[in-house]
């Protein structure tokens, strides 16, 4: 198929960017998303030109770095689908394709699609952990009973490979999905539950620190989140931020 | 904007519940809905809690704006391609719009009836209440001002149910009540008094403005 691309250029963070017009032709529909975007990049290089920066790593929708505005939808028109699963069969031959990075005052575009994605580290460091001693004398895992329904939702909010797509999603570019999940996956464990109130009291901190915008129960980020990660992590850390917030030690 | 937000809707049922006696328009009806005017704006208890909401309304538009302009900055480079209906609903991402409707309907709602009632000169009735009522009529009956007024009221109301649509639902989200039992019983409560207090409201003006000659 024949396509008309229009793709957001940018030199840096500091220099201003503008959507830019490329025409591919006999692009596969059995090719992903990305593999149309190495095509045009090997075109591009051919013809002595700049090739298009994105973000991409594993191409098995696993890890979270592909990230792209797609036509109007973070990771492309196909629900609960990351860039790299997203197959060209989903466009017709002739489209125009508009494709963005990320937009998120906390998320700077780096070189044209890809944006820094450190904010989200840095809430992790602010509290995305369990402290364990792993110097040898670690409890076995199984020798702590879990509730069945417990860890299956806490691996349901484990799932959330952190691309930021519900950043990219949410009007208000609000990461609250993200950092709820974050805090589900451990605070609904007995290991997690040590640390709960600090935890969730210096993640949402950091997260409103970073630029993140407020939640205000839209929705977008859940209906296009590639790991389907639901509002009901958001309820759980306000439940949780209310609680810490009444009854903290601090 | 939770606790503010559903203290608000209490309010809009109370309100409807008292103002659904306009809906008798004989003498005896004014004179009755005259003396229930007077009740509210001089039991104790009701000025107390009057104050609360005005308080109320003050906090959920200031607390909104800031919401909203905090919210802009999240985002200071826009999408050229950007389609917002492929996951959510208008109402929920245009909440600032309708509140800003509705604010500028409570400022103009209270100068025609509340300031009115406190320092206008609008004569007593036969029980030497207040003439609330006949203030009421002649708004929404006087010529061509009447029509518009009804029309502006009738369209505030449509705003108003935009906004608890969204809102309703999702002050209980705020509050940390996500249930799979519970939610889907909200949500449907919700979208039930966003289409029926409003309707309920546009009924009053529309009425008085039928009821005519």
């Amino acid at each position: 198929m024949d396509l008309k691309l229009k793709i957001w250029r940018q030199a840096n963070q500091n220099t201003k960017g503008e959507l830019k017009d490329y025409a591919i032709k006999n692009v596969s529909a059995d090719s992903s998303f990305l593999e149309m975007m190495d095509q045009l990049n090997e075109e591009l290089i051919t013809k002595g030109e700049e090739p298009v920066v994105f973000d991409h790593d594993c191409r098995e929708g696993i890890c979270g770095m592909c990230s792209l505005h797609i036509n109007g939808e973070p990771h492309g028109p196909q629900n609960a689908t990351t860039t790299c699963q997203l197959h060209m069969r989903k466009f017709k031959d002739g489209d125009t394709i508009y494709i963005e990075p990320w937009r998120s005052r906390a998320f700077p575009v780096i070189k044209d699609l890809s944006v820094d994605r450190n904010a989200f580290d840095r809430i992790i460091e602010a509290g995305g952990y369990v402290s364990v001693n792993t110097s040898g004398n670690t409890l076995d895992a199984n020798a702590m009973p879990v509730p069945k329904a417990d860890a299956d939702e806490a691996f349901n909010s484990a799932t959330c490979i952190g691309c930021g797509a519900c950043v990219a999603a949410c009007p208000n570019a609000s990461a609250m999905l993200f950092v709820s999940a974050k805090v589900s996956q451990l605070s609904l464990l007995p290991q997690g539950k040590v640390e709960a109130k600090d935890r969730v009291l210096n993640m949402v901190n950091q997260m409103d620190l970073e630029g993140f915008g407020n939640c205000s129960n839209v929705g977008a980020c859940a209906e296009e989140c590639p790991k389907e990660i639901s509002l009901e992590n958001i309820a759980r850390m306000n439940r949780e931020y209310l609680g810490a917030s009444l009854a903290s030690s601090k | 904007m939770a606790i503010t937000g559903l203290f608000l809707i209490s309010f809009l049922i109370v309100h409807l519940l008292g103002n659904l006696q306009l809906l008798d328009l004989s003498v005896e009806g004014q004179e009755k809905f005259n003396a229930y005017a007077k009740f509210m704006t001089s039991f104790p208890l009701i000025k107390i809690i009057s104050y609360v909401l005005y308080i109320s309304i003050l906090f959920h538009a200031i607390d909104g704006i800031v919401l909203v302009m905090q919210n802009r900055k999240a985002r200071p480079e826009r999408y050229k391609s950007w389609k917002p209906n492929t996951n959510s609903i208008w109402a929920s991402r245009n909440m600032g719009l309708l509140g800003t409707i509705i604010l500028a309907f409570i400022i103009m709602h209270m100068g025609q009836f509340w300031y009115q009632m406190h320092w206008g000169d609008i004569g007593v009735d036969s029980e030497g209440n207040k003439n609330l009522a006949a203030v009421v009529i002649k708004t929404y009956q006087d010529g061509s001002a009447g029509l518009i007024f009804v029309l502006l009221y009738v369209i505030s109301m449509a705003a108003i149910a935009f906004h608890l649509w969204h809102g309703f639902a999702s002050a209980f989200q705020t509050f940390g009540l996500n249930h799979k039992r519970y939610t889907p019983v909200i949500k449907k409560v919700g979208y039930g008094i966003s289409v029926i207090i409003p309707l309920a409201y546009a009924i009053i003006p529309v009425y008085i403005l039928m009821a005519k000659n």
